[in-house]
């Protein structure tokens, strides 16, 4: 449903895309891995034109992404984004933040749309916060929310970027365990993520991106447990034993 | 202190008719200058580039020519371009679009002060740029906001005694007229002086209380 052909982008004369092939079907849950500034990112920022690209193509279920043309805005509604710093909007309440699209964008009747955020706050577990604001919440309960507010859009698929980095050890598994749950019930998910204990256990697959190239993808499990390039290999290594 | 509250008593009624010319000066004005205020921020923040150069361009006008003289030329020159205008009207609209330039650049700096990650997010659920603008910039940028438009205002209520350059005889002028038909400076100006500072106090206490606020979390 989400198809890259030769993506390219630089900024400046800085190329950090270079000519990324990738696709994502239904009900997949891709990682992407690599250390930091080789481009991950960016291509979730891509796929969602959030960010522009110089040439390739993105398709999403067969529409091109073209973040100047109106039908982003259908694009954007179909694919959600979960952000490292959540950016929930500060000056409302969780259950309107959660709200805001489907009654703003998506134009659908009030009653439903609070029906349906209350369900969802109560699927991550904070049904009993939706009269706060984010602010008085830990880093863990507004990433939750975050995901609550990218399901309430109805999306076909979610795009994670470096969702739990920003927390506190300790809040990390909560995120993930909503995370897991999701991709558990068949949502389409693309993960950027550091965390590879998540990625062996709920991705399908996983690409290793490096200097603005796919150095290595496969199964999880292979790419993980028995990677085959050298730079994938140093990679996972410095990762999980960083001594 | 006698003869003060001998004068005050005759002056305060023609003094008071300035002080409602002040008061109407300065609340059509800052209607005006918030608006086009709002609009130059606006425009300025765009990402279309000549409409935020247009913008640029027309704050620096503003800004680069002194406040009498834009009065001067709204109330003096219009009428030869076939607009005429009363001094009041003038005054209004010159004092308005002298300030739009400050409260422009004092509403840009609220904007541009939203984090990036606000506007991803609105981006992300779909809206459009000035749906983003509308519910997610702007009740916040307002916070952030108030505490310097409230400055304005008081700088406004008493750069409205510029009107008197005009012939608009509010509070500052009508001071004047009857200073120089009385002579007595002391007790007129001191009046006049007081009337300001008192219009001043509730504009401060507006500042101070949007200040603690803004400070919160």
């Amino acid at each position: 449903m989400i198809e890259l052909k030769d993506i390219r982008k630089s900024y400046g004369s800085f190329e950090v895309l270079k000519g990324i092939t990738a696709s994502v079907e239904k009900g997949e849950v891709v990682c992407i891995i690599g250390p930091s500034g080789s481009g991950k990112s960016t291509i979730l920022r891509c796929i969602n034109g959030l960010e522009s690209y110089n040439s390739g193509e993105i398709l999403v279920e067969g529409q091109r992404v073209d973040r100047d043309a109106p039908s982003i805005v259908s694009i954007r509604t179909q694919v959600s984004m979960v952000f490292q710093r959540f950016n929930l909007f500060p000056h409302r309440t969780v259950l309107e933040n959660v709200i805001e699209g489907p009654v703003f964008v998506k134009k659908e009747p009030r009653k439903e749309a609070i029906e349906r955020a209350r369900m969802l706050l109560a699927q991550v577990g904070l049904a009993e916060k939706a009269d706060a604001h984010p602010p008085q919440l830990s880093g863990g309960q507004q990433q939750r929310v975050a995901i609550a507010r990218a399901l309430a859009m109805q999306p076909k698929a979610i795009l994670f970027d470096e969702p739990t980095s920003a927390l506190d050890p300790e809040l990390v598994g909560e995120v993930l365990g909503v995370m897991r749950k999701l991709a558990d019930d068949g949502m389409t998910m693309v993960v950027v993520t550091h965390e590879m204990g998540f990625a062996k256990e709920v991705a399908d697959r996983v690409l290793f991106i490096d200097g603005g190239v796919i150095v290595e993808q496969g199964p999880a499990k292979d790419v993980l447990n028995d990677p085959k390039h050298a730079r994938t290999q140093d990679f996972l290594r410095r990762v999980l034993h960083p001594l | 202190m006698q003869a003060f509250l001998r004068d005050a008593t005759e002056f305060l009624p023609i003094l008071l008719e300035g002080v409602r010319l002040t008061i109407l000066v300065t609340i059509g004005s800052l209607i005006l200058s918030t608006l086009l205020g709002l609009v130059w921020a606006i425009m300025r923040v765009s990402s279309i580039k000549i409409v935020s150069r247009t913008s640029a361009g027309i704050i620096n006008v503003i800004r680069g020519i002194p406040i009498i003289v834009q009065l001067f030329y709204i109330y003096f020159v219009m009428p030869d371009l076939g607009v005429s205008l009363t001094a009041l009207q003038a005054a209004i609209i010159g004092l308005g679009i002298a300030y739009s330039a400050y409260q422009a650049e004092n509403f840009r700096a609220g904007i541009e002060a939203i984090d990036k990650g606000q506007i991803e997010a609105a981006q992300s659920i779909g809206m459009g740029w000035w749906m983003t603008m509308r519910r997610v910039v702007l009740p916040q940028a307002v916070r952030l906001v108030l505490p310097p438009y409230g400055n304005t205002m008081i700088m406004m209520l008493k750069d409205s005694s510029q009107a008197s350059t005009i012939t608009v005889a509010e509070l500052a002028l009508q001071g004047k007229l009857i200073a120089s038909s009385t002579f007595k400076n002391t007790s007129v100006f001191t009046l006049v002086a007081i009337l300001y500072l008192v219009m001043s106090i509730p504009l401060i206490l507006f500042v101070r209380h949007f200040e603690k606020k803004a400070g919160r979390p």
